[in-house]
């Protein structure tokens, strides 16, 4: 049964795909790339990735998908056609993609205990979290304790982002007062 | 979007629950799954929905841009503070244990500080860049 839900969630993501690198309407490719997230969440649910999904939808299919229709609304709904050749850029995806396929072949396993990164710090934080941490999810000990340090950097990133943002579209002339 | 009776409708009822999921996301983040991030992009897409459906001025007049922009601050300072206080407690930086009288109620403390510095940037954050982008636009 996850096998089936495996294999639909993925054809439906590469059809997805496809669709996005066919259509030339750029709205209809914004609404695609929102159902891409929202069907990559489904995956990460299948793999038992609760908080990965949350974020996925809530960010890739709602906020991200909004945001590039906000996009779209100041400038052009539709792509233009490029006169580039695009038989090197073929040539470097397809050489690319084979690269990336084989260098799985050395992967480990998916779910393999043996992996090193089951090998490493995990055991350690799923023995002591109940005693040094205290609370039931060990993704959130892990994420706000025990790697404090790459969360507070994540926090940073998207106050810049923030901050980039205000600066370059933010600060535009002040709405015009009606009441005064 | 103002005469679409049935988005008005459907969003009136739907606005809070998603702003009460957020919280419940925030605040069970330690026995369930989510945190900070999840419960500040889940209630940023609710401020963002009410946006788009009423406008971002009245939307800005549920939250001003002021508040906003305070609050992507706030939340990163509030972050980076936990991690002071620890100093100044004679920990190292970051380390809640010294937080509390107990190091588990330092942990619990620490994390719950530290979450929320997270949701009020994440929140803000999604909500400026919003209405930056829909503000442009008249």
């Amino acid at each position: 049964m996850e096998r089936l839900i495996d294999i639909s969630l993925l054809a439906f993501l590469a059809a997805t795909a496809v669709g996005m690198v066919m259509l030339r309407n750029l709205f209809a490719v914004a609404m695609l790339s929102g159902m891409y997230s929202l069907l990559s969440a489904g995956l990460f649910v299948v793999l038992d990735a609760v908080d990965v999904a949350f974020t996925e939808a809530a960010v890739g299919a709602g906020i991200t998908t909004v945001l590039m229709l906000g996009t779209l609304a100041l400038t052009s709904s539709q792509e233009k056609v490029s006169a580039h050749k695009t038989a090197p850029a073929l040539l470097v995806v397809v050489v690319t993609g084979a690269a990336l396929i084989y260098s799985t072949l050395d992967m480990p396993a998916f779910g393999d205990r043996e992996a090193p990164i089951h090998r490493h710090v995990a055991p350690r934080y799923l023995q002591e979290t109940p005693k040094e941490v205290g609370v039931p999810n060990v993704v959130t000990a892990v994420l706000a304790s025990y790697r404090g340090y790459d969360t507070l950097g994540e926090t940073t990133v998207i106050f810049t982002a923030g901050l980039g943002v205000l600066l370059l579209l933010g600060v535009t002339r002040r709405p015009k007062r009606t009441d005064a | 979007m103002r005469h679409h009776a049935v988005l008005r409708v459907i969003s009136k009822l739907m606005i809070p629950l998603i702003l009460l999921f957020a919280l419940y996301v925030q605040f069970h983040g330690d026995f369930g799954p989510g945190g900070g991030f999840q419960a500040g992009v889940i209630f940023g897409a609710g401020m963002i929905l009410y946006g788009l459906i009423f406008g971002v001025e009245t939307a800005g007049r549920v939250v001003p841009p002021g508040l906003l922009r305070t609050g992507i601050a706030m939340g990163v300072l509030l972050y980076a503070g936990v991690g002071v206080a620890g100093l100044a407690l004679g920990g190292t930086y970051l380390d809640y244990n010294v937080l509390a009288h107990d190091p588990v109620h330092g942990q619990h403390l620490g994390i719950f500080l530290v979450e929320l510095g997270v949701f009020t940037t994440v929140a803000s954050v999604m909500i400026t860049i919003f209405s930056a982008f829909a503000g442009r636009g008249r």
